[in-house]
C-alpha cells in the first residue's frame, strides 16, 4: 500500500504554514496597490484557500493515478485548466462582494495575468512534488517485491537440494553396506554400485528437463533395488508399462519422490511383506501413471494431516502445466493409490 | 547381561550382532523388527540393555520408551542426527550415528560398563521426560491402555487434565491415563493447537465453541462436545494470543 502525501502530520504542518504565509504575502501585496485592509484579507483569504483545496486535489489524483509517458503535458494541461478555473470562481466572487468599489474592480482586472500565473505555479509546484514522491514510493515497493521474490527462489532452491540429497536414505544404505562388507563382501561391492549409479543419476538430473518414462524407470529401478537390499524379502515391487508408453515423456524427478512417499508410507511404516505397483498407461494422449502402496490403517490416522507430503508434488505439477487437476490420491482397503497425469503437447514435436 | 537389538532392518540388526561378538559376557536374547514387539522383549526379559531405532513403523523408539515403566539402558542407533543429539550428550548411554564404526561402538559399551544400574535407568527416565528434546509425532499420543498399545491421534483429544502424578486424556472414546506431567503435554503437542487454559487443564482449542464470563478475572470454555472448564486469568491471556483476538 502507498502511503499518501497528504497523510502525516510533518506534510500538514508545512502546508498550513505555507498558506498562511501567503495569505499574509497575498494581502500585503493587494494592500500596497491600493485596496482596503479589509478586501486585502478577504481576497487572499478566500483566493488561497481555493488554490491550497485545488493543490490538494492535484495530489490526491496523483495518488491514483500516476501519468508514466507524457507526464509533462499531463501537467501542463492541468495546470493550465485548473488556474484557468480557480481565476474564473475566485474574479466573480470578489466581483460580487466589492464590485461597487470601481477602484479595486480595476485593480482586480489589472491583476489577471500576475494572479493566473501564480495559480499556475502553485498548482505546477505541487503537481512536480505529488508526482516525485508517488515514484519514490513505487520504487520502493518494487524493491521490496524484487527481494521477496530472490528470497522466495532462494528457498525454492534450497528445498530442492533437501529433496535430493535424501540424508536418511544415504546414511541408512551406508549402514547395510557397512553391515554386508564384513559377511557378504560381494553383495556390499554391489550395493555400493547400485548407490553411486542412483546418485550420480540423481545428481545430473535437471528438474526442469523432460525425460522418456523408460528412462526415469531404469532410474527408479536403481533406487527400489537397493530398498530391496536394506529391507530383503519384506519389498516386492510389480512395474507394468507398455512398450508405446516408455517413449512418452515425463519431467525429470518427479515420479521419484512419488514412490518414496509410497516407500515411506507403505515400508518404513509398516510391518510384513508389502508391494508396491507402479503401473503407467497411454490415455487420451496423456501419460497415466498409477503407484499404489499398502498403509497402517492404525498409525496412519495421525499423518493424515500432511496428506501423505504430496503437496509439493503438487505444486510442481502447477507450475510446469498450470493446471491443479494432474494428481489424484485414493485409499480403499489399506491401500494407498497415487495418481499422476502427464499431458504430452510440451513434448510433441520433440522426438529425437 | 542381557542385550536386545530393536531395529527394522534385519542389516541394520546384524551389524550391532556382529560388533557384540566380542562381549562374550553380553547375551542377545531377542532381536524385534518393531516397537509393539520391542515393548513385549522388554518386559519379558528385562534387559540390562537395549539398541534401539527411532525411526520405526507402528511408534517411534522414543514412544516405545514412554511406554515400558522400568526403562533399561539405551543406547540409539539411527541415521537422523537432528534428533537428539543434544539429548543423548547428556541423558541417554549413548548415540550411534549409522553408519557407525567398531571404535564407535566399543566406545558406546565402554560408557555403559562404567555407569551403574541406578544411573542408568535415572538417564533414560530424564530423556523421556525432557519434552522437546525427543522425537515424536505432536500429532498423536502413544499409551497403554489394559496392556494393550493405544495411539490417539491430537484430532481427538478433548482436553487433558492433571490428575495427581498422572494426565488424564479425555476423548470421545472416554479417557485414558498417562504418567507424565502437564508441562510434558504443553510442549509435546502443537501449542497452535493445545493451550493451557488452567493449571489443571489443557484443551483443543479447535472444539471451543465459545467462552463465557465467570467470577472475576475467570472465565469458562465451552466445548462443542459439552463440557465446560474454567479459565485462569493467565490461561485468558494464553488463549486469546493463540486465537488472535
Amino acid at each position: 500500500m502507498m502511503h499518501s502525501i497528504t497523510k502525516g502530520n510533518r506534510f500538514r504542518l508545512a502546508f498550513a504554514g505555507w498558506w498562511i504565509v501567503w495569505i499574509i504575502v497575498h494581502a500585503w501585496v493587494v494592500h500596497s496597490y491600493g485596496a482596503g485592509l479589509l478586501q486585502g484579507f478577504t481576497e487572499a483569504i478566500l483566493c488561497n484557500i481555493l488554490l491550497a483545496a485545488g493543490c490538494l486535489l492535484v495530489a490526491n489524483n496523483m495518488k491514483y493515478y500516476l501519468p508514466q509517458r507524457e507526464r509533462y503535458w499531463y501537467i501542463l494541461i492541468m495546470g493550465l485548466v485548473l488556474s484557468a478555473l480557480w481565476l474564473f470562481i475566485t474574479k466573480t466572487m470578489l466581483k460580487l462582494l466589492f464590485g461597487a468599489d470601481e477602484l479595486y474592480l480595476a485593480l482586480l482586472n489589472n491583476s489577471s495575468t500576475i494572479r493566473f500565473v501564480i495559480g499556475f505555479l502553485m498548482l505546477g509546484a505541487m503537481a512536480v512534488m505529488s508526482i516525485l514522491w508517488y515514484t519514490l514510493q513505487e520504487q520502493q515497493e518494487a524493491n521490496k517485491r524484487k527481494e521477496e521474490a530472490e528470497k522466495m527462489t532462494k528457498d525454492a532452491e534450497l528445498f530442492k537440494l533437501r529433496q535430493q540429497l535424501q540424508p536418511h536414505f544415504l546414511f541408512n544404505s551406508l549402514n547395510s553396506i557397512s553391515a554386508l562388507a564384513g559377511s557378504q563382501p560381494e553383495k556390499a561391492r554391489h550395493m555400493i554400485h547400485q548407490l553411486s549409479d542412483f546418485l550420480r543419476g540423481t545428481l545430473k538430473r535437471d528438474e526442469q528437463q523432460a525425460m522418456t518414462l523408460k528412462e526415469e524407470l531404469r532410474h527408479l529401478a536403481l533406487y527400489l533395488d537397493i530398498e530391496k537390499v536394506r529391507f530383503g524379502h519384506r519389498l516386492q515391487t510389480d512395474i507394468r508399462v507398455s512398450a508405446q508408453t516408455e517413449s512418452l515423456h515425463i519431467p525429470a524427478l518427479l515420479l521419484q519422490p512419488v514412490v518414496e512417499n509410497a516407500i515411506k508410507f507403505g515400508l518404513y511404516d509398516t510391518t510384513g511383506d508389502v508391494m508396491i505397483t507402479i503401473h503407467a498407461e497411454q490415455r487420451e494422449g496423456q501419460l497415466q501413471i498409477s503407484i499404489s502402496n499398502p498403509f497402517d490403517e492404525e498409525t496412519a490416522v495421525s499423518t493424515q494431516g500432511t496428506g501423505f507430503g504430496l503437496a509439493s508434488i503438487q505444486r510442481r505439477l502447477f507450475l510446469l502445466f498450470a493446471r491443479h487437476d494432474l494428481l489424484h490420491t485414493g485409499r480403499q482397503q489399506g491401500i494407498f493409490t497415487t495418481t499422476l497425469v502427464i499431458p504430452q503437447y510440451q513434448y510433441e514435436g520433440n522426438h529425437h | 547381561m542381557k542385550a536386545i537389538i530393536i531395529d527394522d532392518e534385519s542389516l541394520a540388526r546384524g551389524i550391532v550382532r556382529e560388533y557384540l561378538q566380542q562381549y562374550p559376557d553380553i547375551d542377545i536374547v531377542q532381536e524385534c523388527a518393531d516397537g509393539f514387539e520391542g515393548v513385549k522383549a522388554i518386559q519379558q526379559h528385562q534387559p540390562d540393555l537395549v539398541f534401539l531405532d527411532i525411526q520405526m513403523p507402528k511408534i517411534t523408539g522414543f514412544e516405545m520408551l514412554e511406554l515400558i515403566e522400568q526403562p533399561p539402558a539405551v543406547i540409539f542407533t539411527t541415521a537422523f542426527e537432528e534428533y537428539a543429539i543434544r539429548a543423548f550428550e547428556s541423558h541417554a548411554v549413548d548415540y550411534l550415528l549409522k553408519p557407525f564404526s567398531k571404535e564407535r561402538f566399543d566406545k558406546a559399551i565402554q560408557k555403559w560398563r562404567q555407569q551403574n544400574p541406578q544411573e542408568q535407568r535415572e538417564h533414560t527416565r530424564q530423556l523421556i521426560n525432557a519434552p522437546g528434546l525427543t522425537p515424536h509425532h505432536p500429532g498423536r499420543i502413544v499409551l497403554k491402555d489394559n496392556g494393550k498399545i493405544k495411539i490417539i491421534p491430537a484430532a481427538g483429544i478433548h482436553y487433558l487434565e492433571a490428575a495427581d502424578d498422572y494426565v488424564k486424556i479425555v476423548t470421545a472414546e472416554g479417557y485414558f491415563l498417562k504418567n507424565k506431567t502437564m508441562a510434558y503435554f504443553e510442549q509435546a503437542l502443537d501449542p497452535q493447537n493445545f493451550v493451557r487454559i488452567h493449571r489443571s487443564y489443557l484443551i483443543n482449542i479447535q472444539l471451543i465453541s465459545r467462552i463465557e464470563p465467570y467470577e472475576k478475572d475467570s472465565y469458562l470454555a465451552v466445548l462443542s462436545v459439552g463440557m465446560k472448564l474454567p479459565v485462569s486469568k493467565s490461561g485468558y491471556v494464553r488463549l486469546k494470543q493463540v486465537l488472535g483476538i
